[in-house]
């Protein structure tokens, strides 16, 4: 191998992982990187206008294409603004690989200029990370925070690289895959099911009368879709998928219960609530799913698949654990169940089941008070949801606009609904639908913000209007810190403590001086025609200020350590869960 | 589907024992592993009461042994999160495995005469200790044993005065003489 800087080697390892895009900001320690990168000139870089935008770009990169992302930033602040991005990474395991600069290694410890210790900061929010001492180790390392970063559970890795270190020569050759597998002998991504429990959970799907599917993140990132649905429609299971879920199962089938939690609808809430047995997939039992754990589904034995043995029994006890890949162990348990399932014997049961469930979908649908006078926020999402025939890739920020895009677009393929679920960052849906957009450039990428979320990484706009990325911003603009004002409302007595965003910029001003063309309306009549000028613009980023009812609640919810029997109704009152527990 | 239900029905949560353990990980020999490690407990609110760290037979791997007092379930799922590290190899719980069991003491007592210093001689013969060190008014011992031997021991001598002691934290193996018997 010929001689060359530390800061080629990155760049070259980059490229051997098949890395096409880029997201960052250089900074004094990581210029030679960024030399390199111009030098080579293989890799697109998108210039991001702030760390945390670079992090959460590249986790909507990832996100939306299943590949792992990477984000580059400097030492000290450049890095410390990442640890949002990396924190949000590491809540929903997506897989993104962030490199930053660092001091160089003779000043480390030396309270130098722009140092900070990143990697002590980011141990409890990273998958694992690296500090670079020899330039030998370089390619190495890398390497190994791809493999880490994609296999098992997947999550954010961070190499922290001195700056000595890209400056350094070396020959060093980028290592194999092989190396890179016998290097790492602690950890061992790869889990194949047990068979006697993946035939204690045939048992029990054969036997029950009223199953449910619960399907989280993980059944995503195992790309188990088809296994999921095929399962389903075999044993006419109904399916209930979380935040992260949407899109594993499509929510226009008949068997979709859509979303279940604190904001989930009522018949999918009633359904777990009711169930005799409920199979968790690839999901964490997080509890804005559960509410109060011991009165979660609390007539059911439980099946859970997960990749991660740190998640079984976590929160509640399971009767089935199944530690593996989520996807071989619905292969293998489709195949246990078709073995043992000489004639259907369900079908009479699960016929009583499934028209509960109807009975349920019809009392409570998702609905809301329709206005022809002011736009509802939900009336908004059905018409994003209309003008793009259910086909845009939707990136969200946090709030009540992240809920109403769960309750009122319907998911039909994986990695569509992109939006941060555990860490719940706002600011995230501008970034990471930037990044969204840049991974799957084939799809309509709309980004629908609350006007508070938005203003937390507005100056992405720039970014997306300087590389010409042509996304939809939706600002579902209530003047509000929407989500805490409903808290307040409903829980405070309406003691509206520092939520008005009345004060705010001119939303149209805005994005027009960052770049992008700016619409605004506050009617119900004008706005589809709105939408689709916007769906059309696609050499430049669009946002729309849409003026909503400014105190619609986000409803049905179930409140914070409350039971789904405690569930509020989308007319705001209380509704005693039916129970219909039957013995034997 | 009728409804035939009265009451509230409950998921049982499972609580477990308050109760010390011994955690023995095997790891790769490498800088930031026990940051790692103490990283997660105490981000779990536990305080880690004794914790050794040595080398093993192999040049890149060293052995932790920690000792935790905590809830059952919730020290289940912390040995779940630290195999998850990259850099731990083997994490076991020890506390309910036959294992052999050592901490290493050396306790300087006060000697000023010749009785005492018979005294803390004979104790120390009696528990094996050894006497390490001796000048005109103290004495250092050295004794290894498991914590309830070197309790005793300083049961026995804390009449005498102690000027200064050190224990290492605990190190463990798995007896594996009483799981073959089992086993068979």
């Amino acid at each position: 191998m010929a001689m060359r800087k530390g800061a080629d080697v990155v760049i070259e390892t980059l490229l051997k992982e098949g890395v096409d895009t880029v997201f960052g900001i250089p900074g004094g320690a990581n210029m030679e990187i960024y030399d390199a990168l111009y030098r080579i000139n293989k890799l697109k870089h998108i210039l991001a206008r702030h760390e945390q935008g670079a992090g959460h770009m590249a986790e909507g990169y990832a996100k939306a294409s299943g590949k792992v992302g990477v984000a580059l930033a400097t030492s000290g602040p450049g890095a410390t603004n990442l640890i949002t991005a990396i924190a949000d990474a590491y809540m929903d395991s997506v897989p993104v690989v962030f490199l930053t600069g660092q001091v160089p290694t003779f000043l480390i410890g030396n309270d130098a200029f722009q140092e900070v210790d990143i990697v002590g900061m980011t141990r409890p929010v990273t998958k694992h990370n690296f500090l670079v001492k020899r330039v030998e180790d370089l390619p190495l390392m890398i390497r190994q925070a791809f493999y880490i970063a994609k296999t098992g559970r997947p999550g954010p890795v961070l190499v922290d690289i001195p700056k000595d270190i890209t400056q350094t020569m070396t020959d060093v050759e980028i290592p194999s895959d092989e190396d890179v597998i016998s290097s790492l002998p602690g950890y061992k991504p790869h889990i194949e099911g047990n068979p006697q429990q993946i035939k204690k959970a045939a048992q029990l799907i054969l036997e029950t009368k009223r199953p449910v599917l619960y399907i989280g993140g993980g059944a995503v990132s195992a790309e188990a879709i088809s296994e999921i649905t095929e399962l389903a429609e075999l044993m006419k299971i109904p399916v209930a998928t979380t935040n992260m879920g949407k899109g594993a199962f499509d929510e226009r089938h008949p068997l979709s219960l859509r979303m279940l939690g604190m904001h989930g609808t009522y018949y999918a809430n009633m359904a777990v609530y009711n169930c005799d047995l409920l199979i968790a997939v690839g999901s964490r039992f997080d509890d804005r799913v559960t509410g109060k754990v011991d009165e979660f589904a609390p007539f059911a034995k439980i099946i859970h698949i997960d990749i991660d043995p740190a998640s079984i029994s976590k929160n509640i006890t399971v009767d089935v654990p199944i530690v593996g890949d989520i996807r071989s162990v619905l292969v293998r348990l489709l195949e246990e169940i078709r073995n043992k399932n000489s004639k259907v014997v369900y079908e009479e049961d699960r016929k009583a089941w499934l028209e509960q469930i109807d009975a349920w979908k019809k009392a409570y649908p998702l609905s809301y008070k329709p206005s022809d006078k002011v736009i509802k926020p939900q009336f908004l999402i059905e018409k994003i949801y209309e003008v793009t025939n259910g086909e845009a890739i939707i990136a969200t920020g946090v709030g009540q606009h992240q809920m109403w895009s769960a309750m009122f677009y319907k998911y039909s393929f994986p990695r569509q609904f992109i939006n941060s679920g555990g860490l719940g960052t706002m600011g995230f849906g501008l970034p990471a639908g930037i990044g969204a957009k840049v991974a799957r450039p084939d799809r309509d990428v709309f980004i629908i913000d609350g006007d508070g979320s938005f203003l937390m990484t507005m100056q992405e706009m720039v970014t997306a209007a300087h590389f010409g990325i042509p996304i939809k911003v939706i600002i579902l603009n209530n003047a509000y810190y929407g989500m805490v004002r409903q808290w307040q409302e409903l829980f405070y007595n309406k003691r509206y403590s520092e939520v008005d965003l009345s004060f705010q910029p001119d939303f149209v001003k805005l994005a027009e001086s960052c770049g992008a063309v700016g619409f605004r309306t506050d009617n119900p009549k004008e706005l589809p025609d709105i939408l689709l000028k916007a769906k059309n613009i696609n050499d430049k980023p669009v946002l729309i200020d849409v003026i909503v009812d400014r105190e619609e609640n986000c409803l049905p919810m179930v409140p914070a350590g409350k039971s789904y029997k405690d569930m509020l109704i989308s007319d705001g009152k209380n509704v005693e869960a039916e129970t219909m527990y039957l013995v034997g | 589907m009728e409804n035939i239900l009265n009451g509230k029905p409950k998921r049982e949560i499972k609580k477990g024992e308050i109760r010390k353990h011994i955690i023995s990980i095997l790891v790769n020999n490498e800088f930031g592993v026990l940051a790692r490690i103490s990283t997660l407990i105490a981000g779990k609110g536990y305080n880690i009461e004794s914790l050794s760290v040595g080398d093993t037979s192999e040049a890149n791997l060293s052995r932790i042994t920690i000792e935790v007092k905590g809830d059952d379930v919730v020290i289940d799922q912390m040995i779940k999160q630290l195999r998850r590290l990259i850099d731990t190899v083997k994490v076991r719980d020890l506390t309910d495995t036959p294992r052999v069991e050592r901490e290493l003491m050396l306790i300087k007592l006060h000697a000023p005469t010749h009785r005492e210093r018979d005294d803390i001689l004979r104790i120390s013969q009696i528990f094996r200790g050894k006497v390490v060190d001796m000048a005109q008014d103290s004495m250092i011992i050295e004794l290894t044993g498991d914590s309830e031997k070197i309790k005793a021991f300083l049961n026995l001598v804390k009449p005498f005065g102690i000027k200064e002691l050190a224990t290492t934290g605990k190190i463990t193996l798995r007896r594996d003489s009483v799981l073959e018997e089992e086993q068979s």
